[in-house]
């Protein structure tokens, strides 16, 4: 019986002196492993294996696109096709056989799209149910309950209590529902799949769909444009201040099933939106691919937070299956004083390959990247942001935090650019990385371009391992080695957890503990 | 397939340049180094500037076969390093020049040229003539070291056995507008052998230098190089050092000409408990002619409680580039490892620029490595301090830009080499005050 237990057994046990109740929380769930790793039993419709013209074709079909949209995927196949897979980065994985994944695959009770909530299978529901994503609207997202009792400060903001997140269900290739979407249709927001918004919204899909991150970008976002079959679309107009969070929940269910989803969010001048995003995967011995984009537009005075934490099966101790993510996300600061901010909490995943950026083009427009990428036994990370500053008076920050165990390797790929039209612009970038054990790897890749001199530029990297002190002062104290390494890991993390919006920040703490389990001792 | 036909275009290259260059007979010893390193660049082909190694600074002009001619400039300052007490020895247009040297000859210190030592069947230096090259060509490529060394004919092999009394100083002259000058230095330091190593001076309209120092245990090298006043030259040196336990090795380059200088420095730390220092400052003005310097440092820790230090200063102006591409790579089980690396650019307008790549790789886990990276323009409050104690503007600008450059001068032990140093950079600010 580990301490763990102990804990969980004792749920009235006193906290002691100095230690957070969330610190306590996250330890508490230490040692249930990956939680999400069930699989739902379900039939599905898969098309055949492969990526081809046919393939395409069927994809575009099944969610009844117009002609324009076919046309804009095949162009990109033809790109796809004559492209190579990336190889810079600090990640080694077994050749990706691109022809023996399912590029499609849908539940058959999605087969007639369902009219409401209520019509969709159960079986689907109980899904989300059980990974606390409610979709039904009187529920609330899970981990808000009980939430005025974190003693933290500023998680008070009044009237938690019922406070509402629109949610889209993502489950492998097809969208099963989206809540909210009449309340938020009042406001004159947007929120549908990015399926519906090209039947429903073509004037803005074609306006917008690939202006941040173009058709041919890069390998996986190319094969993106060619083959994404769902995700989310938001639009929120001018001046409006979006009345609820916003949510998309990917999960990947079906065995060799690629997930390629496409999120496209504007937000129109003077407007805000807080998105989330969440994903998991069940637990299988093959490693499956996720190959994402997700374009953000940011009018004049407008501003995105986009949160994420990413929590797909991260595969076994000996590095056996896992999801394979590849990820394409900028936004694109459009207008003057517009503002984006990036929070992700990175600790699923078998490899991770990923760069949310921003494009700071609006005089006097800011760029925020907040990470914690936590690898663990053969997990691999190459993550962090690019600031490219056009602008004037463009700001931006970056603030990552790796942290690395057992055999996996970590590392920070960053671009700070600052272009000569850019005068008076500033970045900061603070890159920490903390080592657990003498098997793991930190890695820290910035690129910093500075070619006007009005502009201001920081960076700071450091690398170092737990602090033996720290951790004798907390085992001194009572703590056990687990319960003290959580800690000491929020701790180093803290900038980051606090940047996410409350909901997510309590989801984060505790993956925390529960990423690095069976790190020490 | 593109990156098949990528690398079929590099050995094309390769082919092509080697076809048009001398290739140098000698000794057995030196004739398998040679065609190991012909090998090598078969294999590996030139550079382009899609490599990722020159992100920052186009390999071109440093690979075509023939190179412009550069104007020769009168120095009329003081010769570098003139006062110190030293073993000179002269190279003209790259070859060293007996007449203008001192003798070959020193307690503790044995020094041959290449040229005479590649008559000979065997020699020392084929431990390590080629053999650091050759190591320091993984993880990263370093086509142009190899080239280097398959045709190289001219520089000194030094092996110290002990402290060696003087400094050994080579001063490289021009005589000729045009040409290319391939230097090759060995440098052998014994069990707990010291030696200061001395170069200053513009060499040739191109050079191509590359310096392999092997430090024993306990011994201590000292490396100071300045680059000359011509401003069209264009340099590539690669300085590759392997060090032993309980030993010191230290490296300072001052750049303020040149159209093109780049600085490869490839450094392991072999043995346990030992120092590095690569530290460098740049001072760049674009209106003497195109200004373009890049320092790539590569320092592997792979023994135990080391340190190492890089501390770059550039002070750029008028269009002027500088680059900074500096890594530090943790070995599994170096442990205790401290690293530290600082680079920071003063611009000193609108169209100077700073281009950097600071890298951490780090696979041990009792280890603390830092790097941190600033650029910015001369601060406005410093200037203003200054001024209202009644600095004029343009002294004021001057003396901020000597202190900022002084944090890197700092890192050299010796008074006198460094107030020499002082001296150089003084007389270019003076000269390029605004």
């Amino acid at each position: 019986m580990t301490s763990m237990d102990k804990v969980a057994d004792n749920p009235g046990a006193k906290v002691k002196e100095g230690v957070d109740q969330e610190t306590v929380e996250a330890v508490q769930s230490v040692g249930e492993k990956y939680k999400y790793g069930f699989e739902t039993d379900i039939e599905m419709d898969f098309a055949p294996k492969g990526v081809n013209e046919d393939i395409v074709r069927l994809i575009s079909k099944k969610n009844d696109e117009p002609e324009w949209m076919l046309e804009w995927r095949l162009q990109a196949l033809n790109r796809w096709q004559q492209m190579e897979e990336p190889d810079w980065a600090m990640v080694n994985y077994p050749e990706i056989d691109f022809q023996d994944i399912y590029y499609y695959a849908r539940p058959k009770s999605m087969e007639d799209r369902p009219k409401s909530l209520d019509d969709v299978d159960p079986k689907l529901l109980a899904t989300y149910e059980k990974l606390g994503i409610p979709l039904k609207e009187q529920m609330i997202l899970a981990g808000v309950e009980g939430a005025d009792s974190t003693p933290a400060e500023g998680r008070m903001d009044a009237g938690l209590d019922g406070r509402k997140v629109a949610v889209d269900a993502v489950f492998d290739s097809v969208s099963v529902g989206t809540t909210f979407q009449e309340e938020l249709a009042r406001a004159g927001v947007i929120f549908c799949p990015i399926s519906e918004a090209i039947r429903e919204h073509p004037e803005l899909v074609k306006k917008y769909l690939g202006s941040v991150v173009p058709q041919s970008d890069n390998f996986y976002a190319t094969l993106n444009s060619a083959v994404f079959s769902d995700g989310s679309f938001v639009y929120i107009p001018p001046g409006v201040r979006c009345p609820m969070e916003l949510s998309t929940y990917f999960r990947i269910n079906a065995e060799n099933t690629g997930q390629f989803e496409r999120t496209l969010i504007i937000a129109d001048k003077g407007s805000y939106v807080s998105y989330l995003e969440g994903c998991t995967a069940p637990k299988r011995d093959t490693a499956q691919l996720h190959a994402a984009v997700v374009e953000l537009v940011i009018m004049e005075d407008a501003e995105i937070k986009y949160s994420t934490v990413q929590n797909w099966f991260p595969g076994d101790e000996e590095g056996k299956g896992g999801i394979y993510n590849f990820v394409t996300k900028r936004a694109d600061c459009r207008g003057a004083r517009s503002k984006v901010m990036w929070t992700q909490v990175e600790t699923g995943s078998a490899v991770t390959w990923k760069y949310p950026s921003c494009i700071l083009r609006g005089d006097d427009s800011q760029g925020e990247f907040y990470s914690i990428a936590i690898t663990n036994n053969m997990q691999q990370a190459d993550t962090g942001t690019k600031m490219i500053h056009l602008g004037r008076n463009t700001r931006s920050r970056i603030v990552s935090k790796g942290i690395s165990a057992g055999r996996a390797q970590n590392t920070y790929r960053g671009l700070v650019s600052m272009h000569p039209r850019a005068k008076n612009s500033r970045n900061y970038t603070q890159c920490d990385s903390l080592l657990i054990g003498d098997k793991c790897g930190a890695h820290t890749v910035p690129y910093i371009e500075v070619r006007n001199n009005s502009s201001r530029v920081e960076h700071e990297a450091t690398t170092s391992k737990v602090d033996d002190e720290q951790l004798f002062y907390c085992r001194s104290r009572g703590m056990n080695e687990e319960e003290a390494l959580a800690l000491i890991v929020n701790g180093f993390a803290k900038e980051v957890l606090q940047a996410l919006p409350m909901e997510f920040a309590m989801e984060a703490q505790s993956l925390v503990a529960i990423s690095l389990e069976g790190s020490v001792g | 397939m593109r990156r098949a036909q990528a690398l079929a275009a590099k050995r094309e290259a390769a082919a092509e340049r080697l076809s048009r260059a001398d290739l140098p007979k000698g000794g057995a010893w030196v004739t398998a180094a040679r065609e190991n390193a012909l090998e090598r660049l078969h294999r590996m082909g030139l550079p382009t500037r899609r490599d990722e190694y020159w992100r920052f600074t186009r390999p071109d002009a440093l690979i075509t076969a023939q190179t412009a001619p550069v104007p020769l400039m009168v120095d009329e300052d003081a010769p570098q390093f003139g006062e110190l007490d030293r073993l000179n020895l002269v190279f003209v247009d790259g070859v060293l020049d007996a007449a203008q040297s001192d003798a070959l000859a020193m307690d503790n210190v044995e020094i041959t040229t290449l040229e005479q030592a590649a008559t000979q069947d065997i020699h020392w230096a084929r431990d390590l003539f080629g053999v650091l090259e050759t190591q320091g060509q993984a993880p990263v490529e370093r086509p142009l070291a190899a080239l280097n060394t398959a045709t190289a004919t001219q520089g000194l092999l030094i092996r110290v056995t002990g402290q060696a009394p003087r400094p050994i100083s080579v001063t490289y002259l021009r005589g000729n507008e045009a040409g290319d000058g391939v230097v090759h230095h060995v440098i052998r330091l014994e069990k707990g052998a010291a030696l200061t190593f001395l170069e200053s001076g513009p060499a040739a309209a191109r050079l191509s230098a590359v310096t392999e120092v092997d430090v024993a245990d306990g011994a201590s090298f000292n490396h100071i190089r300045t680059q000359g006043r011509d401003h069209g030259r264009r340099a590539l040196t690669h300085l590759f050092a392997r060090i032993g336990s309980d030993a010191s090795f230290k490296s300072f380059s001052l750049t303020v000409n040149g159209a093109l200088s780049r600085n490869e420095y490839v450094i392991t730390l072999e043995g346990d408990d030992s120092h590095a220092t690569v530290s460098g400052a740049v001072a760049g003005d674009g209106n003497d002619g195109p200004f373009h310097q890049d320092d790539t440092v590569f320092i592997t820790h792979a023994g135990e409680r080391c340190e190492s230090r890089q501390v770059f200063k550039k002070v750029l102006r008028n269009g002027a580039t500088g680059v900074f591409q500096g890594k530090i790579l943790v070995s599994p089980g170096a442990q205790k490892t401290d690293g530290y690396q600082i680079s920071q650019a003063l611009l000193l307008d609108e169209d100077s620029q700073f281009l950097a790549k600071p890298e951490l790789e780090i696979h041990a886990d009792d280890v603390a490595c830092s790097h941190g990276a600033t650029v910015g323009a001369i601060d406005d409050e410093a200037l203003f301090y200054l001024m209202s104690r009644g600095v004029p503007r343009r002294l004021a600008q001057d003396m901020l830009v000597l202190a900022f450059l002084s944090e890197a001068l700092d890192e050299i032990d010796n008074d006198a080499i460094r107030d020499d140093i002082q001296t150089r950079l003084e007389l270019w600010v003076e000269r390029h005050s605004a």
